[in-house]
């Protein structure tokens, strides 16, 4: 392949057959699903709903066969790249393997086909799989009681600001601000908005870690929290974190923390007992639950005793007989945050995870704080490295040195590609101007690990020698660049029939 | 441990070339008080064979063998295994979010049509890639309305599904929401007379749910008109997608909220399902949500991006439209798959046997002696029956019989203890019906 060079080991080139839009295929009167027959007399529906609810057909809906369909899927997929793939070094976003029997167990008749509102009695099962992984989590990060409605993390970030809000609200004051590092997830500070909070971002010191002195300086009677990630987004512990917890704590403040990096402490340190009150867990992280192109996921939330009364409802507990149930009174709660019971599938497949490990989790943690710091030692050479504390599961390099080449973090991520790899994670976190970002997580072999290494050196040469190169990365896709201006200026959302634009119905 | 790629001696070879003794050392900037010092005390390690095994077993533990009629935001519906087996390639489901579009054109292009799809079902111009669920969508929706209209009051109609009204209040608590219900009449639709009298100039949305939770359709445009003679918005929920099939759609609501879930999802206890919010192109700016839109490369050739980011919290952060990151993208594409396998002809028919079944239960229901249909407004799949008996005692009887009966209403509605939803599908036969009604008329004689 052209501009290609002899070095890139893992990437070939890969047959992308074109493939347009399912309804520019579609022609009138073919399907791909057919219903056994109607078994009750038919009804009209246009008399059944009367004329004014009645609809004859959804205009331009797709009309295609089975096996188009698979087509159709199928070759869009080919042009994905997945972690089936290869290593996937998005930092922060723990992009591991996703064990296939959780999809098998996930999808078993009699726990795919439950329905929520079915009697409990009907239910042990479900309930024993969410009382086994309450359990579980609450064991690894050392919390004592737990919900597991939330979505995702940021439903969970939601779900522990509403918890500290009650809390502060049956000692007489919610309290007005919460504290966010400049290091945080956008998420944090979006999230405690909705929670009815301002918020405060607190200045990273010279290491990149929280500044105890500058927060010593900001706590007050008006602060509710501090939400914290820890490890922090630059892949370093917090090492005064229960100097941290004790400020906040005198203050009446509490603790939250950002459990997006829990995949560098499994097994090894636990929330609970470094002073942390309120935290949530990715599932679709850390317990290998898969990202299937941005979600599902879940994000329960653990907590310390003290915001155990204004839990979700309702709340699983076990009944003197030894059956399990769930409680609905609950008067100190703050509600429901989504229908039913969470993302209960998602959280059967984290079970099956965790199962598979048992305590020997730790070893993952292990192999992942071992991959980032292999990858650290063999890139330090060849891009700068703005902080210098020991690395746990990710490590984040800047593009100081290739910007005097006038080549960037994104293009390096780009050229990533034509290596056959996906980029890391670019311009994150905000206080590493230029950040590269990578988390190669448990899942990566040393051959994987070295051809990444290969690969990331090879790049910093061609930045030197040819950096026109890589600022028109990549060259081995099936679509270049793509004209993000234009797609804003002029949104085009959906697809219309050509003719006419399309009546509502 | 056969998820881990490397040997002892490679994890060897590596720690040395980091300058490291052991595994100890990778974790020397954890202070080593906080260190735990003992494995952690879980359940395994399992082989995959016990991992299924356990499962199976829990499996067993539910309600296998059990008849239900139970709908309400949960659906049982048919799905195809061509739907699972687009969705076990790895590639789409082991795939991230499609921030690095020129290596995920497949998600984007999928979600694209997603979009097109939840447009054409809602007659609505622009379509997001995903909510969580239905009741966050709700949420999310009136939230949205809150801002276009720079007004912090809903009328919500209490034929919403409690739990979606539940997740309203939680949100809206601390956001100065201030969320008033309005009630039903004898038909199960909102008081249309009372709602006119109750939006004001401070409303920002009427909001309810077509087919509502007891299965009755809304008169949407008399609703709209209410909410737009006061310049407020109308926000309109739905929990069962299959009903678009035939019923007119929700093209004078401003924003939809819509559970997914019947499109190809299983029940999965809950979830995970997936949301969508549909609404006016003039409205997309203050759309929470991801948005995939179509563009060109340096060569020309058509493309996907995630668009209109400035909107999003990874960009905007405190001043986002909303905190959603991770979406349910997965569901999104199932959704997608789905209905391009009903295809317009497919859809039609499916919502049509819906309508018949519903309607050949509810009329050999009504023939039980004490049994009467609770509200007079046009239904789709599900219909309340108030029974003389606590719905909760005539379930007890129903369960001898291996069936899951109507779903109590005075779970949720204190005044409602005598009145249980039905609903049946296309996947409820004949025979369960007939036998539906014979237990229930059984279970009625033994409770007299």
């Amino acid at each position: 392949m052209e501009g290609l060079s002899d070095r890139i080991k893992k990437a070939g080139r890969h047959p992308s057959q074109s493939e347009g839009l399912i309804f520019e295929k579609s022609a009138p009167g073919k399907r791909g699903i057919e219903l056994p027959p109607l078994d009750v007399p038919v009804v009209d529906p246009r008399q059944a709903l009367g004329g004014a609810h009645a609809r004859d057909a959804v205009n331009s809906f797709p009309e295609v066969s089975e096996i188009e369909v698979i087509r159709h899927f199928t070759r869009l997929s080919t042009w994905n790249y997945a972690i089936d793939l290869g290593m996937y070094p998005l930092g922060s976003c723990t992009m591991k393997y996703n064990p296939r029997v959780n999809e098998f167990v996930a999808r078993l008749d009699g726990i795919a086909t439950e329905h929520p509102f079915q009697p409990v009695e009907l239910s042990q099962g479900c309930l024993k799989i969410l009382k086994v992984l309450q359990s579980c989590l609450l064991e690894i990060t050392g919390m004592d009681a737990i919900t597991m409605q939330p979505s995702a993390g940021a439903q969970g970030e939601l779900t522990g600001l509403l918890l500290i809000r009650a809390y502060l609200e049956s000692q007489g004051d919610p309290r007005k601000k919460v504290l966010i590092p400049d290091s945080a997830h956008g998420t944090n500070p979006a999230t405690a908005v909705i929670a009815g909070y301002e918020v405060e971002n607190i200045r990273s010191n010279a290491q990149g870690q929280i500044d105890v002195e500058r927060l010593r300086g900001m706590v007050n009677g008006d602060v509710a929290a501090l939400m914290v990630t820890n490890p922090s987004t630059v892949g370093v512990f917090e090492q005064r974190i229960v100097e941290v917890s004790e400020i906040l704590h005198s203050a009446g403040a509490l603790l939250y923390m950002d459990g997006a990096n829990m995949n560098a402490l499994a097994g090894v340190a636990r929330p609970g007992d470094f002073g942390v009150d309120v935290m949530h867990l990715n599932l679709h992280k850390t317990f290998s639950t898969p990202h299937g192109g941005g979600g599902p996921g879940a994000g329960p939330v653990m907590v310390k005793k003290i915001l155990e009364p204004f839990l979700p409802v309702p709340v699983l507990v076990e009944k003197a007989d030894g059956t399990l149930a769930f409680d609905f009174n609950r008067p100190k709660s703050i509600g429901r945050v989504r229908a039913f019971c969470g993302n209960f599938g998602v959280l059967v497949r984290a079970l099956a995870y965790t199962l598979a490990y048992g305590p020997g989790i730790r070893q993952a943690t292990e192999d992942a704080v071992l991959n980032a710091n292999y990858i650290r030692k063999h890139l330090e050479d060849h891009y700068d490295l703005p902080y210098k504390l020991p690395s746990m599961h990710e490590v984040v390099f800047s593009d100081a040195r290739q910007k005097k080449h006038g080549v960037s973090t994104i293009d390096i991520a780009k050229r990533l590609i034509d290596y056959g790899f996906h980029p890391y994670t670019t311009a994150f976190p905000l206080i590493v101007p230029g950040a590269l970002m990578i988390e190669p997580t448990e899942s990566e072999s040393k051959e994987e690990c070295d051809l990444f290494i290969d690969a990331m050196r090879s790049i910093a040469e061609e930045v030197a020698a040819d950096p026109e190169l890589v600022k028109t990365a990549p060259h081995s896709t099936r679509v270049g660049r793509l004209d993000e201006v234009a797609a804003a200026r002029k949104p085009i959302l959906r697809w219309k029939p050509q003719a006419s634009g399309e009546a509502a119905d | 441990m056969r998820y881990l790629p490397k040997s002892a001696s490679e994890r060897l070879e590596m720690l040395q070339a980091i300058g490291a003794r052991s595994s100890e050392d990778l974790f020397v900037s954890i202070p080593a008080a906080y260190q735990l010092k003992r494995p952690l005390k879980l359940p395994g390690p399992l082989s995959e064979m016990e991992i299924i095994d356990y499962f199976r077993a829990r499996a067993a533990e539910n309600s296998r063998g059990y008849a239900s009629f139970l709908g309400a935001g949960v659906y049982n519906h048919v799905r195809s295994v061509v739907t699972d087996t687009i969705l076990q390639r790895g590639e789409f489901l082991t795939s991230y979010t499609p921030y690095q579009p020129e290596i995920s054109q497949g998600t984007l292009q999928a979600i694209f049509e997603f979009q097109t799809l939840m447009c054409q079902l809602t007659g609505q111009e622009v379509a997001n890639a995903s909510m969580w669920d239905g009741s966050t969508a709700l949420t999310e929706a009136v939230l949205m309305a809150e801002r276009l209209t720079g007004r912090n009051r809903v009328v919500v109609a209490r034929s919403v599904h409690p739990e979606y009204r539940q997740v309203l209040a939680t949100y809206g608590h601390n956001v100065g929401l201030q969320v008033d219900e309005a009630a039903f009449t004898p038909s199960g639709q909102i008081d249309a007379a009372a709602l006119r009298a109750s939006v004001n100039q401070a409303t920002a949305a009427v909001v309810v749910q077509s087919p509502n939770f007891f299965g009755v359709l809304e008169q949407l445009p008399e609703l709209a008109e209410i909410a737009h003679a006061r310049d407020a918005l109308l926000v309109v929920a739905v929990t069962e997608g299959v009903s678009l099939g035939i019923v007119r759609p929700p093209a004078e609501a401003d924003i939809v909220a819509m559970e997914g879930q019947s499109f190809g999802l299983a029940p999965s206890y809950g979830g995970p399902f997936v949301g969508v919010i549909t609404t006016r192109e003039r409205f997309v700016r203050q759309m929470p949500g991801r948005l995939a839109g179509q563009t060109t490369d340096h060569n020309g050739r058509r493309g996907f991006v995630l668009t209109l980011a400035t909107r999003e919290q990874h960009i905007r952060r405190e001043k986002a439209t909303s905190n959603i990151c991770t979406n349910q993208a997965l569901c999104a594409l199932a959704a997608a798959v789905h209905l391009c396998l009903l295809g317009k002809e497919g859809l039609r028919e499916l919502a049509q046997q819906n309508l018949a079944k519903a309607r050949f239960a509810a009329a050999e229901l009504k023939k039980i002696p004490g049994m009467r249909h609770a509200f007079s407004g046009p239904t789709f799949n599900e219909f309340v029956i108030e029974l003389p008996r606590s719905v909760k005692m005539v379930n007890a009887e129903l369960l001898k019989d291996k069936i899951i009966g109507p779903l109590p209403l005075g779970n949720f509605y204190p005044d409602l203890t005598k009145h249980g939803l039905v609903c049946v599908t296309e996947t409820t036969t004949r025979a369960e019906i007939e036998h539906l009604a014979a237990s229930l008329r059984r279970a009625l004689a033994a409770l007299v």
